[in-house]
């Protein structure tokens, strides 16, 4: 039964994935049940995605799908299960003066469908707030994100103040958005820059593995 | 027109025919880069035309390229139109943004997918009443307005029309709009008449007023990113419907904007069809048959194509083939040169070649160095030399090195 859900969901069958649902939840299934296999599903999406054969539209259609899962299950639902341990912890915003988050949000849809903690600042977000951010939740890995060519100076600026604040040497930092290219992270003093969505995982495995 | 004129514009002919120059085209992207050398801020832009169009003009002077962008491109329409609006799906400069801050869209679904029906049926009533309100704040009164299928009951429509045009909210919406009516005009005209003189002194425009994909227009204004994508998988013969309602009005804007200012270029910015942005199954279905049309009745009409690709187009370049030869300028952000001089330069002319960060974060040698390179894979033919999106934040030295090197490697 779980496996015609997870099906259903990878095919972008909507409907088909809520009439399961209900279905399972009419059995007695337990909710966590299934949205374990939602997360399972979304693996799938995301894997299809890093192999070139689903895009951006395929995410979004999946994530959609998933909201309309959750609803149905929300009332049925016990205390939220919490799937072991994670990859990493990463903070991720979009700089300030930049409202731009489509980039964002693949980059962070793929970090947790690889087992990365994301927390996401939103968009525009002071340069503080990124300090006090890294200061608090104690990431292992810092993600700016940026369309605009004037936010090269705004990683900069952010970057300089998370040294300031004596918490660079505590995180890696990644940069990424549709403008920035290899010569912003040298410019910016960050650790590394990523073109797509899974350079961002590649490059996060790859510092989580060195540490 | 003037040699200076005839010389640049048979340069730009040459390159977009795919001949040999006498030396690569310079197209200066400059947007918002005037406001820093001429000591304004972004904003003025939106509240100080004049102090623009003079920004500008030394500007463009200055660095004397064979094109350059049109000078009301970081504008989209005059700070005062927004504020009387209350303008919701854009924040600019001065307005809801700090003084130096780009302009950025707030992309939302401004239209519901329950809505196409409406939208199918009647775009001007649904658009009026529905859409319009919903992304200008202050003519929430457009709301109260009765169908404009009313309109077809002439003499007998009259008092049904005349009643609601009695209502409180219609008359202050009403009252925006006149109000908005001498700002947009100003705007319009000062743009218009800076284009035409700096064209006296021999100074070409890229474009006039840009047009937009039918898939853009939906996904940028009317359903959003998210919206559209989803209706791709739920709704998407309303979709492709939509499209083909909205294709004349893509083709009929850019002809009646050629024919008014005399620019034959017409600017496209492609959005929503990059590689990533859907699959190559999606881009044959809802994004490739409109732009293939659109640009091959352009091209018919006699007028000259200037898709911009944002993005990367790799994925998307057989496709690209299948346009007329030499009938168009392909600007290109991020896709490879040499891939787009093997694929296509028997095609189009591409516009590109230099990073636009680099003339933030490089050297004058590195820039030397670019140039060079993009003018070595195309050999001086079918290529106008450009950035990859604007130049905002440039340093002007390194802008100074940049023109200077495609003078000296393109001629």
């Amino acid at each position: 039964m779980a496996k015609e859900l997870i099906n259903a969901i990878v095919a972008m069958d909507g409907e088909e994935a809520t009439r399961l649902t209900q279905e399972l939840l009419d059995q007695g299934v337990e909710g966590n049940t299934i949205l374990a296999d939602c997360q399972a599903a979304m693996e799938e999406v995301g894997n299809l995605f890093e192999k070139g054969e689903y895009f951006l539209p395929e995410l979004i259609m999946g994530g959609e799908i998933l909201k309309g899962i959750t609803e149905v299950i929300k009332p049925k639902l016990g205390a939220a299960s919490e799937n072991g341990d994670k990859a990493g912890k990463v903070v991720f915003g979009t700089v300030v003066g930049d409202i731009h988050d489509i980039g964002k949000n693949i980059v962070i849809f793929m970090l947790e469908t690889n087992n990365f903690e994301v927390v996401d600042l939103g968009v525009d977000v002071p340069i503080a707030k990124f300090v006090e951010a890294v200061r608090e939740e104690k990431p292992d890995i810092v993600g700016i994100s940026g369309f605009l060519t004037k936010t090269f100076d705004s990683m900069k600026e952010t970057i300089a103040a998370i040294d300031e604040a004596g918490l660079r040497d505590s995180v890696k930092i990644m940069i990424g958005g549709g403008t920035v290219t290899e010569d912003v992270a040298v410019y910016a003093a960050a650790d590394a820059y990523g073109e797509s969505a899974m350079d961002a995982v590649k490059l996060a495995k790859s510092w989580m593995g060195g540490k | 027109m003037n040699e200076r004129f005839l010389e640049k514009r048979k340069r730009i002919d040459d390159a977009i025919a795919l001949k040999k120059p006498d030396r690569v085209p310079f197209f200066l992207l400059q947007n918002y880069m005037p406001a820093r050398t001429e000591g304004l801020a972004y904003k003025d832009v939106y509240y100080n035309i004049d102090g623009w169009v003079e920004a500008n003009r030394k500007f463009i002077q200055e660095y004397d390229p064979d094109m350059y962008f049109m000078i009301d491109a970081p504008g989209i329409g005059a700070g005062p139109v927004h504020d009387i609006l209350g303008t919701v799906a854009m924040r600019w400069p001065g307005g809801t943004l700090p003084d130096n801050i780009s302009h950025q869209f707030v992309e939302g679904e401004y239209m519901l997918q329950g809505e196409y029906d409406h939208f199918l049926d009647d775009p001007s009533d649904y658009l009026l009443r529905v859409f319009t309100p919903r992304v200008f704040s202050n003519l929430q009164g457009l709301t109260k307005l009765p169908s404009l299928k009313v309109l077809s009951l002439g003499c007998y429509g009259t008092t049904v029309y005349g009643m609601a045009l009695s209502n409180p909210e219609v008359l202050e919406a009403l009252q925006r709009l006149m109000e908005m009516a001498k700002p947009a005009t100003e705007f319009a005209m000062k743009v218009g008449m800076c284009h035409a003189e700096m064209l006296e002194h021999g100074q070409i425009c890229a474009s006039a007023a840009p047009t937009l994909h039918p898939y853009d227009i939906i996904s940028d204004m009317l359903r959003g990113m998210r919206g559209t994508m989803i209706d791709m998988f739920k709704v998407p013969d309303k979709l492709i419907a939509a499209l083909e309602k909205l294709y004349p009005i893509s083709l009929g804007s850019a002809i009646g904007v050629a024919q008014a200012t005399g620019n034959k270029q017409i600017f496209i910015p492609l959005h929503r069809g990059a590689d990533g942005f859907m699959s190559p199954k999606q881009f044959e279905k809802f994004y490739w048959p409109f732009l293939k049309q659109l640009i091959c009745d352009l091209v018919d009409a006699g007028l000259t194509p200037m898709p911009f690709f944002e993005g990367t187009y790799e994925q998307r370049i057989d496709y690209l083939t299948e346009l007329p030869a030499g009938k168009c300028i392909g600007w290109f952000d991020r896709s490879d040169l040499k891939l787009l001089k093997e694929k296509l330069g028997d095609v189009m002319c591409v516009a590109g070649g230099m990073p636009a960060s680099l003339l933030q974060t490089g050297t004058a040698e590195i820039v030397r160095e670019q140039t060079k390179e993009a003018i070595d894979i195309f050999g001086k033919a079918g290529l106008i030399m450009t950035a990859s999106t604007v130049i905002d934040e440039a340093k002007p030295e390194l802008l100074r090195a940049w023109v200077d090197a495609t003078r000296e490697f393109g001629s």
